[in-house]
């Protein structure tokens, strides 16, 4: 086999698809990746989970060739990819975060344009982009810029696929769309999956974690963790309460003033404790914190211990760095 | 579908798509032609005219009445004394002043220098001296006509012609400046806005997440602009046809390439602007400041280069405007061809590959502009 022919090789099932190493990256005095190092298996839906500002957009502008980073490598496909650009170009479908098609371009038009810029045409990949794009087919002439925004994800997600891309980079394709489009669009994703691609997805909404085969969670530039969903949640080490009270403020300040608080922090509409006594019994410990609060004279305190989520783990992890991996 | 040929296509559709601009910029190089044409000349008319003569003879009243008669004067007052004249000028009340010296006849019968003061508000210098040009040009005649009736009359009188453009219309000298201003603010800067608004958009980070290359990029957005180019020269040439009588003495053929290198130029000209802006309002503002400015102020369209000081001379050698009308001229006016505009048409063409490469190597592959 000789150098040229090498980009065209198909992957070892056991090479990875995304393979990161030391990655740092620095914008002026910011450090927007702070030593990443991780690996995407083929045929794998794995998650880019963290909150905004935490590094995602920057790493996946490192692996889809748009940024060079200032330290480590990335390879993607077994390209590197600050020396192999156009043989990753070609391979990746890329879905930035910003809705990035032509707003005043039809439905239609957009997927034409993707699809003659690489050289190929909207029948001929007709069947791999159906699923999708039949969803919103119905509305091929109306301009991208009118269409919903569970609409235009799908639409950009067709004109990412067009070219029967080895590997799909989505970063936050649910960011800005409704709960019904979003379980949509990862149904989507499971049916993408189930056909064999490699899909990397970031994005800030914990709960979408399940979705994935796999996730990292990314925290300023640096991961936190990676793991199974499942596997993230069990190293979860301390028992875990939901606390429902009228008065959350009053009730975060009083319980983060409890002796053997770790943390307290809003979830939703309730609050999440965890107690740094990691032996304790968690219906005890229930019991031990509604008489707490009943004596401070909170009403009706309803508490019960949980299952930790994902992001009670996230919120862990960051907290406390000696709980990180290795 | 071929990618440059899909890029065309979607290019074509913006285009299309965005009627308003669409028509402005349609109609903007007509608009240019009647507005320089009809009221931004240089030609000097209704020129208002006092007259100091402090004993009308024959001959005063003879020359005055030539003034008159011209459709560009028009005597709008006597005055006794030349004393008279200052605030008359400092009201704007008149242009330009014939003071007559005494005994204009007497002396002019006998052969000696008879006197005549043409006083001229020089505040804009351009219309300044071409009335003074002008009123010259009515002494002289009558003068002439003098001579001929006397049978002696051998006086040799200075002639003063003007070539290419004897009637001295500064339309047919502003139509080849018009090409340049319009291909300018048409080519330049909208090829400038529409890449950068992809930058802006994020369309282009898209873009470059694919097998394109730069200039395929470069190619397929501009290729477009080129055909609307061609539109809006064939606009302000069939407009200066018909309605100015612009002449048109050398090859149509030779002028529409050049026309067509020109635009090519401003079409990279806007490209190198997109490369190193991020935003279609710099790319907007950049364009109008380093482009427009200088095509309008430096190449010679309105203000020689003759009459720019020294130093700023030699800038204009880089605006390629300058070197497009000198081409433009020459074919329209002079009727001459390539064998003489072909060290110009160099000149051009140098520039224009120049910028080119510039604005392709400048053109970022990734998002990075270090």
């Amino acid at each position: 086999m000789t150098a040229t022919d090498a980009c065209a090789t198909p992957l070892d099932r056991d090479d990875p698809a995304v393979l990161v190493a030391g990655l740092v990256k620095r914008f002026g005095g910011t450090v927007a990746l702070d030593g990443v190092s991780f690996s995407v298996r083929p045929g794998e839906l794995f998650g880019l989970l963290g909150p905004d500002g935490g590094g995602k957009t920057t790493l996946f502008r490192i692996l889809t060739t748009l940024l060079l980073p200032d330290d480590g490598s990335a390879r993607v496909l077994g390209l590197d990819t600050s020396t192999d650009l156009w043989a990753i170009r070609s391979r990746v479908g890329y879905m930035p975060g910003r809705f990035s098609l032509y707003p005043d371009l039809s439905v239609a038009e957009n997927l034409d344009f993707f699809a003659s810029v690489f050289g190929t045409s909207v029948e001929a990949e007709y069947d791999l982009i159906a699923p999708i794009y039949q969803q919103i087919e119905p509305f091929r002439d109306r301009r991208a810029g009118a269409l919903s925004g569970g609409m235009k994800q799908k639409l950009a997600l067709s004109c990412a696929l067009v070219h029967r891309p080895d590997i799909l980079f989505l970063d936050e394709p649910t960011t800005g769309v409704d709960a019904v489009s979003r379980r949509e669009f990862w149904d989507l994703l499971a049916g993408l999956r189930a056909g064999g691609l490699t899909i990397a997805v970031s994005t800030p909404y914990m709960d979408e974690a399940d979705r994935c085969d796999r996730v990292a969670l990314i925290q300023k530039g640096r991961i936190l963790a990676v793991d199974t969903p499942a596997g993230i949640v069990d190293r979860h080490p301390l028992p875990i309460l939901r606390v429902a009270t009228p008065d959350r403020y009053r009730s975060i300040q009083l319980l983060r003033s409890y002796p053997h608080a770790h943390s307290v922090y809003p979830f939703g509409e309730s609050l999440h404790y965890t107690d740094a006594r990691g032996d304790v019994d968690p219906a005890a410990l229930a019991s031990e914190l509604r008489a707490y609060l009943d004596r401070q004279g909170v009403l009706q305190p309803e508490v019960e211990p949980i299952r930790a989520g994902i992001e009670d783990c996230f919120m862990a992890l960051m907290d406390d760095p000696s709980l990180e991996p290795e | 579908m071929n990618a440059l040929r899909g890029f065309i296509l979607k290019e074509a559709h913006h285009i299309l798509r965005d009627r308003q601009t669409l028509t402005i910029l349609l109609l903007l190089p007509l608009a240019q032609v009647l507005l320089f044409g009809f009221a931004l000349r240089t030609d000097v008319q209704n020129v208002r005219v006092a007259v100091v003569d402090a004993a009308p003879d024959y001959a005063t009243r003879e020359l005055r009445g030539r003034f008159d008669g011209t459709t560009v004067f028009e005597v709008v007052t006597t005055v006794p004394t030349s004393a008279a004249l200052p605030p008359l000028f400092e009201r704007g009340a008149i242009d330009q002043a014939l003071v007559f010296g005494p005994r204009f006849a007497e002396r002019l019968a006998n052969g000696d220098a008879a006197e005549l003061l043409v006083v001229t508000d020089a505040t804009d210098p351009n219309t300044g001296s071409a009335m003074q040009a002008y009123a010259t040009g009515v002494v002289q005649e009558y003068e002439r006509e003098l001579s001929l009736g006397r049978a002696t009359g051998t006086r040799i009188l200075p002639q003063v012609r003007m070539r290419f453009n004897p009637t001295l219309e500064s339309v047919n000298l502003f139509i080849p400046g018009l090409i340049a201003l319009v291909l300018t603010l048409v080519s330049a800067l909208m090829s400038a806005i529409s890449l950068s608004r992809e930058k802006e958009r994020g369309t282009l980070e898209v873009l470059l997440v694919s097998p394109l290359r730069p200039w395929q990029i470069i190619v397929g957005k501009v290729l477009p602009y080129l055909v609307l180019g061609v539109i809006n020269v064939v606009t302000v040439l069939l407009a200066a046809w018909l309605v100015f009588d612009v002449p048109f003495r050398g090859s149509t053929a030779l002028l529409f390439a050049e026309c067509l290198l020109f635009i090519v130029t401003s079409l990279a000209l806007g490209v190198l602007v997109a490369a190193v802006t991020s935003s279609q309002r710099t790319a907007m503002v950049g364009s109008l400041i380093a482009l427009l400015l200088p095509t309008t102020l430096l190449s010679g369209m309105i203000f020689p280069i003759a009459s720019m000081p020294a130093w700023l001379q030699p800038v204009s050698n880089i605006v390629p405007g300058k070197w497009f009308i000198l081409i433009a001229r020459g074919i329209m006016l002079k009727g001459v061809g390539l064998e003489h505009l072909w060290r110009e048409t160099l000149v051009l063409a140098a520039i224009t590959t120049l910028v080119l490469v510039i604005a392709v190597r400048r053109f970022d592959i990734r998002l990075e502009s270090s």
